[in-house]
């Protein structure tokens, strides 16, 4: 094991040994498996950072641990995949690990469960680097699953309440849904290709007929669907904000949610070879950025908000894997992890500030009381809503433009659409908070947070604001672009460019969309130059449609939990109760009765038993003398 | 008078006979012990008529085996007898009644 296979491997070692110390040992450390653990986390980020630069100065390579399986021609490998694609993801997840988890201290103090809390989300940074790493769909698979179980876990980690424990179920069981595909998509690859591993999956995989090509891609899109929260499987994210807000920042914005998109770009090749996948891609990834920007437009929780929000973003994500340009995607996604992480770690230190209240309608004019928090916000908020230079309006663009180039005129409008709700839903959020007059309680004393939490936030901004430097238009001439586009170059383009209108024209556009976002909420809530109550009753019918998100969770519940449910009663009642039941208590008395009958013979009486036993001689003998 | 082996089978399975039903219809205990030796020697008689008929000395061996047998469960069915009259007061048989669950 030469010094590149150790740094690698050590990078996924130091939040393993958190999570078992914290979690094994956790009472002994108390408050030092904060600190200790947002070290080790570091330590994983430096390391990180070092084999960026390895790979981007050299080549990517593959290095083996161990052999799992070798059962016949059926081999797994543990052993990981270092390119230009998963150390970009590795970079960035372990960053924001790294910042989450120092925020954490801050946050979770005094919270009982500090260090179960810490094992976990080391436990969670540990699987999500396997993820990147693997360099097999099984592998893939196994910590697919695991971020997923982090997820359920950390969503559910104050249990006592029912909601949480709740919410972590409703994840775990809709995520089933999509990883249910995931594990069938796997299957397939390995009974169509007789083996795992990306490197022989992906130089084979033109060799399958297309329509099994297809199937393959759509499957492995199923799970995409669930873990990056895509309609129709988008219903558990919005509720998984029972969790801490540190969680719902990490995994529920910058890191798992992106698995979706990450699996696509990894596997880009499986869906460069079947447009009619892509372009459900590309049709999910349009819908669901446009109904969870419609949704969060009037919600009022703000983690809720920005939960939409992110749904909405990872859908601007798979529009552009969908369309091909997996770049894009790419950018997009390391550019909102670092924004969305922002937002969620923002919202954090307004909870934290305002002991926990989460509506909107109950704040106002924290501006002056909680400065730090607020400018990091706007920052975020900024980003978000595609404003020049944050990062977002670079990112954003280059979906946006290449939507446009590439003929996609209909998802570059819904693109534009939903740029502009972007921007309104994210500064009426602003507005109502940190502006206007203040609906706070009096009793309640706002406090700005503690520096644990707000350099953290500082940091973030600062990224937030410059990183979209690194893809300044036109995209495809950028050092981003050139960087991560030696991992794309091997797939078959489908979809090539019809346009090619300069990309100020196109930028043009969305920051007109932006801005008037912006203004629209300006409008509504700083000036009130409309009487919102008006509004509202003249577009009740979309009014309630989007404050009651689309119905879609009351529509599950009819269609699908409703049933269930009467089917269990069903199973329970007849089948279990009586049928099964019956049965067994039937078999159960029958027997009780007849030896009831029966045990009438044994009396107790040593006389009887000796006449029985004579008669049971004489009897024998008669038998025995008369056949 | 010329005794043939059926004679003898025939005297030993009325002592059988008689054995078994003073075991079936008395109540004393002893009385029990005393006609089941009546059954154990109706059957060594049985025993020695056919070997003697059969002119082999395997039954004789037998009965040797049986007596001795018998003389030894006679000492732990006294025993029993005095155990039983210790816990009961009585040695009648109707009161071993709780050979039962």
């Amino acid at each position: 094991m030469n010094s590149k296979d150790l740094i690698v491997w050590l990078i996924p070692f130091f939040p393993l040994l958190g999570a078992i110390l914290w979690g094994v040992f956790g009472k002994y450390f108390k408050n030092y498996s904060g600190y200790l653990g947002s070290i080790f986390i570091v330590i994983s980020f430096i390391l990180s950072t070092v084999i960026f630069f390895t790979v981007a100065y050299g080549h990517g390579f593959t290095s083996t641990l161990y052999p799992w399986i070798d059962a016949s021609y059926f081999k797994v490998n543990i052993s990981t995949t270092v390119d230009r694609l998963s150390v970009i993801m590795l970079v960035m997840v372990t960053g924001i690990s790294s910042l989450v988890h120092i925020y954490s201290i801050g946050y979770m103090k005094d919270d009982k469960g500090f260090a179960r809390y810490f094992s976990y989300l080391n436990l969670f940074v540990f699987s999500m680097i396997m993820l990147i790493m693997a360099n097999n769909f099984l592998l893939l698979y196994v910590f697919w699953e695991a971020v997923g179980f982090c997820s359920y876990i950390l969503i559910g980690f104050w249990y006592e309440k029912k909601s949480a424990s709740n919410a972590g179920k409703k994840a775990f069981i809709v995520n089933r849904i999509g990883d249910f595909g995931f594990a069938l998509g796997v299957m397939l690859i390995f009974v169509n290709m007789g083996t795992l591993s990306y490197s022989s999956v992906f130089s084979g995989i033109h060799l399958l007929p297309p329509y099994l090509i297809t199937t393959i891609a759509l499957l492995l899109f199923a799970g995409a669907i669930g873990k990056s929260a895509q309609f129709p499987l988008h219903v558990w994210l919005p509720d998984a904000m029972e969790g801490p807000t540190p969680v719902s920042a990490l995994i529920h914005a910058a890191t798992m949610v992106t698995a979706g998109v990450y699996l696509i770009a990894r596997c880009h090749i499986i869906f460069s070879y079947s447009p009619d996948a892509s372009n459900v891609v590309l049709i999910i990834g349009g819908t669901t950025a446009f109904i969870a920007a419609f949704i969060a437009m009037t919600q009022f929780d703000i983690k809720r908000i920005i939960a939409y929000s992110t749904i909405s973003q990872l859908g601007y994500m798979f529009m552009a894997v969908g369309i091909g340009s997996y770049a894009a995607g790419i950018f997009h996604l390391v550019s909102h992890a670092i924004f969305k992480g922002l937002l969620f770690l923002t919202a954090g230190s307004v909870m934290h500030g305002m002991s926990g209240e989460l509506d909107l309608r109950k704040m106002g004019g924290l501006y002056s009381k909680m400065k730090k928090t607020a400018i990091t916000f706007i920052v975020g908020g900024l980003a978000l809503s595609g404003i020049p230079p944050f990062s977002g309006f670079f990112s954003k663009d280059a979906i946006l433009a290449s939507l446009f180039n590439k003929g996609d005129y209909f998802f570059w409008i819904i693109g534009e659409l939903v740029a502009f709700m972007t921007a309104f839903y994210i500064f009426r959020l602003i507005f109502n908070v940190f502006f206007g007059e203040s609906h706070v309680d009096k009793n309640l004393h706002v406090h700005e947070s503690p520096d644990v939490m707000t350099i953290p936030l500082i940091i973030l901004a600062c990224f937030a604001a410059v990183f979209g430097f690194i893809g300044l238009p036109p995209f495809d001439h950028s050092i981003f672009y050139n960087f991560i586009n030696k991992d794309f170059a091997n797939s078959f383009n489908f979809s090539p460019a019809v346009n090619n209108y300069p990309w100020y024209l196109l930028s043009t556009v969305s920051v007109i969309a932006g801005i008037s976002g912006i203004y629209t909420a300006y409008v509504f809530y700083i000036k009130k130059s409309f009487n919102l109550e008006m509004l509202k009753k003249r577009f009740k019918t979309i009014y309630a449609l989007s404050f009651n998100k689309l119905y879609i969770d009351e529509i599950y519940d009819f269609a699908i939990v409703k049933p269930m449910k009467n089917f269990s009663v069903f199973l329970w009642r007849v089948v279990d109760s009586f049928v099964i039941d019956g049965a067994v208590n039937g078999i159960a008395q029958w027997i009780s009765v007849t030896s009831s009958k029966v045990r009438k013979v044994q009396n107790g009486m040593l006389m009887s038993y000796v006449f029985t036993l004579t008669v049971g001689v004489i009897a024998l003998l008669a038998y025995y003398f008369v056949r | 008078m010329n005794v043939n082996v059926n004679d003898y089978l025939a005297v030993a399975s009325i002592i059988f006979c008689i054995g078994a039903l003073g075991v079936l219809i008395r109540k004393n205990l002893i009385t029990i012990f005393l006609s089941l030796e009546l059954m154990f020697n109706a059957a060594n008689l049985g025993f020695v008529a056919v070997s003697e008929y059969l002119n082999l000395m395997s039954g004789d061996i037998f009965v040797i085996f049986i007596m001795v047998v018998a003389a030894a469960e006679a000492a732990i069915l006294l025993g029993i007898a005095i155990a039983f009259y210790r816990e009961k007061g009585t040695i009648n048989i109707d009161k071993a009644n709780e050979l039962k669950m």
